[in-house]
């Protein structure tokens, strides 16, 4: 069986798009760091990961949904919900373990991506619409719940919050969390069958099911996943932020899209990677950083946002044109 | 052949545009004012009875804020007491546009009196404006509105007052040497951040203050996320930063938090207007030595009694009519109808513990 | 019996009638009006940004970046306006800058041939940001009291809101290109089957084009006109509108996939939304448990119609089977 690989000089065009985001990256601090070498100091350094965590997260769970030509535009509300359900959880029982909250917040996410994920496969309701109808749904319940009012830190335990400060060895466990996530994501997307076959299904939808794949499993998979790590980051949003309420999260839905699009992680599915992804969140963190540092106007970082997006679906289109005419040289040889 | 297109359009509607400037036309500067409201003209008539049944509902800035929830609950105490009808409404982000729909709203309602804070003192205006033409009395109270769209304003202090009291508080807790402070506020627009601010800059030029620079205002929004954030950014850009003055509950609380987990703790101060049940175990592990605040639940007590005696027909909100406000006495109106409820309170380690708000 | 179910456009514009007047004999003070005139104006933005969105959206693509446009023309506005240009100027402005940032929406989606989701996700970005960096965190909210007026007012000082009339207007134009001209039709044709349109003669791109431009117009107009109405010049204005918009134009009956839907389908779509909004806050509802039941019509907007053919799939074939087993 031939694998729906590509050819060679194509794989070097896919791997400069990580490349570039990484040059882009180091290009950024050298310049932010010789205008302010106080970038590079441990506070600094511990905040701009600390920023990116939880981006990084729920851009790992998007990456894998988007690679399958969906969308998950819910991950917001979703974040919101878990954010809200965690906090009051732990201000009512002030004895239960950090592990509870964070299973909490999973299982919270992984419910709400499922029934994302029924919709888009049984109900054939294409993901956009049902994402945004989720988006809508989610957030009602979590200001139906919550009302007007807001769990403060000085309501939740101490270790909860502190949770967001301390360090195994050195790294705060935020950051270890992430680097967990994006990592495993990346193995499995790059070394198992599943994540082939989730690639294959953004290739083309039909070739999949045609050729055997589960598709319906793998596509509960990608949603349950996408929810349960928004739930994780509403977690880890609870506990970093302290004081959570109904609106937390809001607007989150496109930051770790345009991560996502970055990070390299095209629109029409079928390429990208995980870590690219987790890349961009990082990136577009620095980005907001550098700026406050450099004293340039805060207020440009939104529109270096939709600029970079821009390039990247331009650089995305470029690459997939020129993947499409070599693979036709190469059958046309053939 | 699109492109032809394209310019063609384009400069016949830039023609069009400069044709249309050509012929002169309302400016801001020669534009006329906010097209005034309902102008009160019955007088004050002192010895009416207060009436019951009043609705009265109240619109702070925002929802999950914790020093609005004080304020209103000040407030439903004394419309309970006045035998009326309490409502609460508002929106969860502090943005005037939002609340000009619960005017809208409220004035549907029929209700009797309408209480708020307002987020921009121009863009409530108009709304206000219609809400007095339908016969509903307005008081503000914390952030006032413009003048001409509102009967009475409720100030919790002289703002001269709370301006020095924060510029005072940021010299005693800067050291001997002085240095760089820098605000941490709300809204860009909201009226009373930026009334104490224009006075503490006041206070900052004199020459007692020569030894403290302020360096920056940042917006926090009154949303603790971004409060956090700009926090954050402050020290980043400021590492040499003294004190950090917050005239907001919500940037204060934020701002201790970042201070007191990070390696600025003890280096940096933070001060400002703080809810003591918020701050209190900065105080007590050393993070925040001083802030200050009045009690917000009489604010938002004073103003449902001001409201009811403007519905009842006694007070009109011109200067000298007086009132009583139940618990807290008699109160007079000052000048430009505003009511001022008494000096601000400064809390320490030390008296800390005597106040749950 | 299944056939009568009918077309969803005609079960939306009924569940709009049903509402508006349950709503008028149930909820105090709806049937107003006052309340009919803050009706109008909560309406006014959605249904004048929904006509060319479902122009967009009937020929398979989408414009996420409307609610962005509409910011960037009121922060400009204010911007425009602090610097003493007259409001006469500023007001075609807008609408002209509107049109220029759709134009880089179509030139990267027409020309460029990128993804309409994912380019408009980034002009909303993009569009956004530069609103900030016009404007920052405040607000110009001195406007000349005629104009502000004029938006809030209504004829004569009756019970017509004065927006009535443009609205009224734009519909029928928006209604009749796209029943009754040959360009309505050719929308149709591409939503359809691109190719095949092009095939048949219709300019695909050029259409693609100017639609996204006369989207940015009317998104720059509508600009103007929020600024008027409350009289306040943010950058943030409008934030989250695009999706209220999507909404209700696919509660209105029209595929996401494209080639089908009815201007009177959104319309009532529009309508509904806002109407149940106005009357459930009238009850103290807050407007955020009303996202419940939009996010929820969303979704079945989408559903109930697949669910529907399912069944009557499922019930042809046992018909068939049933027949070939006699």
């Amino acid at each position: 069986m031939t694998p729906v690989a590509t050819t060679a000089p194509a794989r070097n065009l896919l791997k400069t798009r990580e490349l570039g985001i990484l040059l882009a990256l180091v290009l950024l601090v050298l310049y932010t760091t010789i205008n302010n070498s106080r970038f590079l100091s441990g506070q600094s350094i511990r905040d701009n990961l600390l920023n990116t965590a939880i981006l990084a997260v729920m851009a790992t769970g998007q990456a894998v949904v988007v690679i399958t030509r969906n969308i998950d535009l819910s991950v917001g509300s979703v974040l919101g919900i878990s954010a809200w359900a965690v906090a009051t959880m732990m201000s009512e029982h002030q004895g239960l373990p950090m592990i509870v909250a964070i299973v909490a917040g999973l299982a919270v996410g992984a419910v709400a991506g499922l029934l994302n994920g029924v919709l888009v496969r049984y109900g054939k309701v294409p993901a956009l619409v049902v994402t945004l109808g989720t988006l809508y749904i989610y957030r009602g319940i979590t200001y139906q719940w919550a009302g007007g009012s807001q769990v403060n830190a000085d309501k939740l335990p101490a270790h909860f919050l502190n949770f967001a400060n301390d360090n195994l060895l050195g790294i705060p466990w935020l950051v270890l969390i992430a680097l967990v996530v994006v990592g495993g994501a990346t193995l499995v997307m790059r070394n198992y069958r599943v994540g082939r076959e989730l690639y294959a299904m953004g290739s083309s939808p039909q070739a999949a099911e045609l050729a055997g794949i589960k598709v319906a499993r793998n596509l509960l998979g990608a949603f349950v996943l996408s929810g349960a790590l928004a739930g994780l980051a509403g977690v880890l949003f609870a506990a970093r932020f302290g004081t959570v309420d109904a609106s937390a999260g809001t607007g989150y839905e496109l930051n770790v899209v345009a991560a996502v699009v970055v990070g390299g992680v095209a629109v029409f599915g079928g390429s990208g990677t995980v870590w690219g992804a987790g890349l961009g969140a990082l990136l577009l963190t620095v980005i907001s950083s550098a700026l406050a540092v450099l004293d340039i106007n805060q207020f440009w970082q939104q529109a270096i946002v939709g600029a970079l997006i821009i390039l990247a679906i331009c650089a995305d289109r470029l690459v997939a044109v020129r993947i499409a005419r070599s693979l036709r040289k190469r059958d046309a040889r053939a | 052949m699109l492109r032809h297109r394209l310019a063609v359009t384009i400069s016949a509607a830039s023609i069009l545009t400069l044709a249309v400037a050509g012929c002169g036309g309302t400016t801001k500067k020669n534009s006329s004012d906010t097209g005034g409201g309902a102008q009160t003209t019955a007088s004050a008539n002192p010895n009416a009875q207060l009436k019951t049944g009043l609705k009265i509902a109240y619109l702070p800035k925002q929802l999950n804020n914790p020093y609005s929830d004080v304020e209103t609950s000040g407030g439903e105490e004394a419309v309970k007491a006045l035998q009326g009808e309490y409502k609460k409404v508002g929106p969860n982000d502090a943005s005037a546009s939002s609340q000009v729909s619960y005017i809208n709203t409220l004035i549907q309602q029929q209700q009797n009196v309408i209480v708020i804070a307002a987020n921009d003192p121009n863009a409530v205006c108009p709304s206000l404006n219609q809400a007095r033409s339908a016969k509903i009395k307005v008081v503000t109270f914390d952030s006032d509105a413009s003048k001409d769209c509102r009967d009475i304003f409720i100030n919790q202090a002289t703002t001269e007052g709370i301006g020095e009291s924060l510029a005072k508080m940021a010299l005693e807790q800067a050291g001997a040497a002085g240095g760089e402070i820098a605000v941490l506020s709300a809204t860009p627009n909201a009226t009373n951040q930026n009334a104490w601010i224009a006075v503490m800059k006041t206070e900052l030029a004199k020459p007692e203050y020569s030894k403290l620079k302020l360096v920056k205002v940042a917006y926090g929004n009154d949303d603790d996320q971004k409060s956090f954030q700009e926090a954050q950014g402050l020290m980043q850009s400021y590492p040499n930063l003294k004190v950090i003055v917050a005239p907001t509950t919500v940037g204060i609380a934020a701002a201790a938090r970042y201070i007191g987990s990070s390696s600025y703790k003890g280096k940096v101060a933070v001060t400002g207007l703080g809810l003591p049940n918020q701050m209190r175990q900065y105080v007590k592990d050393g993070t925040v030595k001083k802030f200050a605040l009045w009690n917000p639940a009489d604010i938002g007590y004073l103003a449902a009694y001001a409201g009811a005696a403007l519905a009842s027909g006694q007070i009109t909100g011109a200067e000298g009519d007086k009132f009583t406000a139940g618990k807290l006495g008699a109160y007079t109106v000052g000048a430009n109808g505003e009511v001022v409820l008494g000096p601000p309170t400064e809390f320490t380690a030390d008296n800390i513990d005597k106040f749950n708000f | 019996m299944l056939k009568k179910l009918g077309s969803w456009d005609a079960i939306i514009i009924l569940l709009t009638l049903i509402v508006l007047v349950v709503a008028s004999v149930t909820v105090d003070n709806f049937g107003t009006s006052r309340n009919f005139t803050f009706m109008v104006l909560d309406l006014m933005p959605i249904i004048l940004v929904a006509l060319p969105m479902t122009f967009i959206i009937i020929t398979g693509e989408i414009d996420l970046s409307v609610a962005s446009i509409l910011g960037l023309t009121s922060s400009l506005m204010g911007w425009f306006w602090n610097h003493d240009l007259s409001i006469q100027t500023i007001i075609p402005l807008c609408v002209l800058i509107g049109a220029v940032a759709g134009m880089l929406n179509g030139f990267l989606i027409t020309g460029l041939g990128l993804p309409s989701l994912a380019v408009t996700i980034g002009t909303l970005a993009l569009y956004r940001g530069l609103a900030f960096v016009v404007l920052g965190d405040s607000a110009v909210a001195d406007f000349p009291f005629n104009f502000t007026g004029w938006v809030t007012g209504t004829l004569g000082g009756g019970s017509i809101p004065n927006v009535l009339i443009p609205i009224i207007a734009m519909a029928v134009v928006f209604g009749v290109i796209l029943h009754a001209t040959p360009v309505g039709r050719a929308l149709y044709a591409i939503g359809a089957n691109a190719q095949a349109a092009h095939f048949s003669g219709i300019r695909v791109a050029r259409t693609k084009f100017w639609l996204y431009v006369v989207s940015g117009a009317v998104s720059g107009l509508v600009g103007v006109l929020w600024t008027l109405r409350y009289s306040s010049a943010r950058a943030d204005n409008g934030a989250g509108l695009e999706l209220a918009v999507v909404a209700a134009v696919l509660l209105g009956g029209v595929s996401i996939f494209g080639g089908k839907g009815s201007l009177p389908g959104v319309l009532a779509g529009v309508v509904l939304l806002t109407a149940l909004q106005n009357a459930l806050r009238l009850e103290d509802v807050s407007g955020q448990a009303l996202n419940i039941v939009t996010g929820a019509l969303l979704v079945l907007s989408v559903l109930l119609p697949n669910i529907v053919t399912t069944v009557r799939g499922n019930w042809q074939r046992r018909r068939l089977r049933q027949s070939a087993a006699q």
